[in-house]
């Protein structure tokens, strides 16, 4: 198996404080990843760093054999790293429609917006009953899916995924990572980064702990979870 | 667009197209103000209205592309027809170096605003000892004989002027149609709704953002070939100022901005306000200093605080149009 995605050494700063140090994390074609830690520990900035919104200060990420490092956002999601932000980031002015042929803009995804537009509604039916409405007036679980739904109009080969259950009722974050476990069985590659360590190490392979911009544990999903140290900082057990 | 928005645009432009033959000078004179401020607020409505950049120096390039096809008419008398293409060219070119040194350098939100402020204010210092364009003193065009009719050079009665800004707007109003069903308008909503989602999706944010600057800007140098060839005058203190500037976005944001409504039916509101204050207090007998502004100021006041969108957005939902 070759590395998908591949970041090593990592290191970003805002302004004099480090938020990541020294991060290095791989992502296997087909696998799904977690990301877990605390409120605080670097995991949105992490997947910023990927998704080129944020500049690392050194440090190197490959995607797919391309050094993606020093790309524009742009450029990285036309590569096919698709980003679902944490608090969904949606359009909510623009009916759920409009937002979902906005995720099809860029280039490898326009001439599949048809194909792609079928799968997003089978696998949320109700955005597509609620496809006239305005992204705004979704209830969150809605706009959880219609963050989903939106990034994968644009067919990435790695979606990041923020906080998927942030905010979300319990029965609402089963569903929705359900749905993330559906994609990753058809193919897709995932990297959840999740507070919610529990569930996330549950459905995925393997699992990195982020504590204060370091990586202190790594190992399969069940490892993770039946060690003492995570069970007692993240589980509460 | 629906059935009913074709028959109301119908009416407006017979109405527009006829208007020469039944009004008076003064009359037309109004209307052609209006009809610029329409064509200038469409085109910096691409800018915030779509894109959600606020620039509040639109008279640079009001001023630059006046000055431009000005001299040459002035200097080489060549056809404004010719120096309208000058006058978009640098527009262009100015507005792109401007949106490039804000966007490249992450210059947003009010400083991108105050930058613009900057680029005009620096453009009317600049042209107050510019002697060649007249300097302070103001460069000032052959009067028209109003008599006949010189297309070529832009001269001729008011009509002429009206014809021409009224062909302005309403390729503006199409311009604007236009874009904003095409991938240009969706990318300038994403953009304004949240920027880093939409480039995130892929959005190349800088390139559509110089875009939609270097549009606005050079659909507001032809604006200002038009008023210079009207007006026949030109003063840095009067074209780069800023209450030009204030001017021009106040019709598309008490109109409706980010609608194609929005520019026209704001233009006419404040073209019948600041001329209708005029007329009534002169009917009413008021002759107090400042009444005017206040009238002005109040009914102005209440669209924002009762219509917080604009008017077309009200009108639209009473008479079910899409925005």
């Amino acid at each position: 198996m070759s590395h998908l995605l591949q970041v090593s050494d990592l290191a970003l700063h805002y302004g004099g404080a480090a938020a990541l140090i020294g991060v290095s994390l791989q992502v296997e074609k087909g696998e799904m990843v977690a990301l877990v830690g605390a409120n605080g520990a670097g995991k949105s900035s992490f997947i910023r760093a990927v998704a080129g919104i944020e500049r690392p200060i050194t440090g190197r990420i490959v995607f797919a054999g391309h050094d993606i490092t020093a790309l524009e956002s742009h450029e990285i999601c036309d590569l096919g790293i698709g980003q679902v932000a944490e608090g969904r980031q949606l359009f909510p002015t623009l009916t759920v429609l409009e937002n979902l042929h906005m995720g099809a803009m860029v280039q490898r995804a326009r001439g599949r917006l048809k194909t792609s537009l079928a799968e997003v509604c089978g696998l949320f039916p109700r955005l597509a009953e609620r496809r006239k409405q305005l992204a705004g007036t979704l209830s969150g679980g809605e706009q959880q899916m219609l963050a989903i739904g939106r990034c994968l109009m644009g067919c990435p080969e790695l979606i990041m995924l923020d906080e998927p259950s942030l905010g979300l009722a319990p029965n609402l974050v089963q569903e929705v990572l359900q749905a993330i476990q559906a994609l990753n069985r058809n193919g897709l590659t995932v990297l959840l980064v999740e507070q919610n360590v529990a569930a996330a190490l549950k459905i995925c392979q393997r699992g990195y702990v982020l504590e204060s911009g370091r990586i202190v544990m790594t190992g399969s999903g069940n490892e993770l979870l039946n060690d003492d140290r995570v069970r007692q900082a993240y589980l509460g057990l | 667009m629906n059935r009913r928005a074709v028959i109301l645009l119908t009416g407006l432009a017979i109405t527009l197209l006829a208007l020469p033959l039944f009004a008076n000078s003064y009359l037309l004179s109004i209307a052609t103000l209006f009809l610029f401020f329409a064509y200038t607020g469409q085109a910096w409505n691409i800018m915030m209205g779509f894109a959600g950049q606020l620039s509040l120096g639109h008279a640079l390039y009001l001023g630059v592309g006046g000055y431009s096809a000005a001299a040459l008419y002035f200097h080489y008398g060549i056809s404004p027809l010719i120096g309208l293409w000058l006058a978009v060219m640098i527009c262009a070119a100015l507005s792109a170096c401007l949106g490039a040194l804000a966007f490249r350098y992450g210059i947003s939100g009010v400083y991108f605003t105050l930058l613009t402020i900057a680029f005009a204010e620096c453009a009317r210092i600049g042209f107050d000892h510019f002697t060649w364009l007249g300097g302070s003193a103001g460069l000032f065009l052959k009067v028209a004989q109003r008599d006949r009719i010189d297309i070529l050079n832009l001269r001729g009665p008011p009509a002429l002027y009206y014809y021409a800004i009224l062909l302005l707007a309403g390729l503006a109003f199409g311009l604007c149609s236009w874009l904003l069903r095409r991938r240009p308008g969706y990318y300038w909503q994403a953009i304004r709704e949240n920027e880093e989602a939409a480039a995130a999706l892929g959005i190349n944010t800088f390139r559509w953002k110089i875009l939609a600057v270097v549009i606005s800007a050079a659909m507001t140098a032809v604006a200002g070939v038009f008023l210079a060839f009207y007006y026949n005058n030109l003063f840095p203190e009067q074209i780069f100022n800023i209450n030009r500037s204030v001017e021009i976005i106040l019709g598309p944001i008490v109109g409706g901005m980010g609608t194609l409504f929005g520019p026209v039916i704001g233009a006419a509101l404040m073209t019948l306000l600041t001329d209708g204050a005029t007329e009534l207090v002169a009917a009413l007998g008021w002759d107090i200093p400042g009444v005017k502004q206040l009238i002005y100021g109040v009914i102005l006041l209440a669209v924002v605080v009762f219509l917080p969108h604009g008017i077309w957005p009200a009108i639209a939902r009473k008479l079910k149009l899409e925005r």
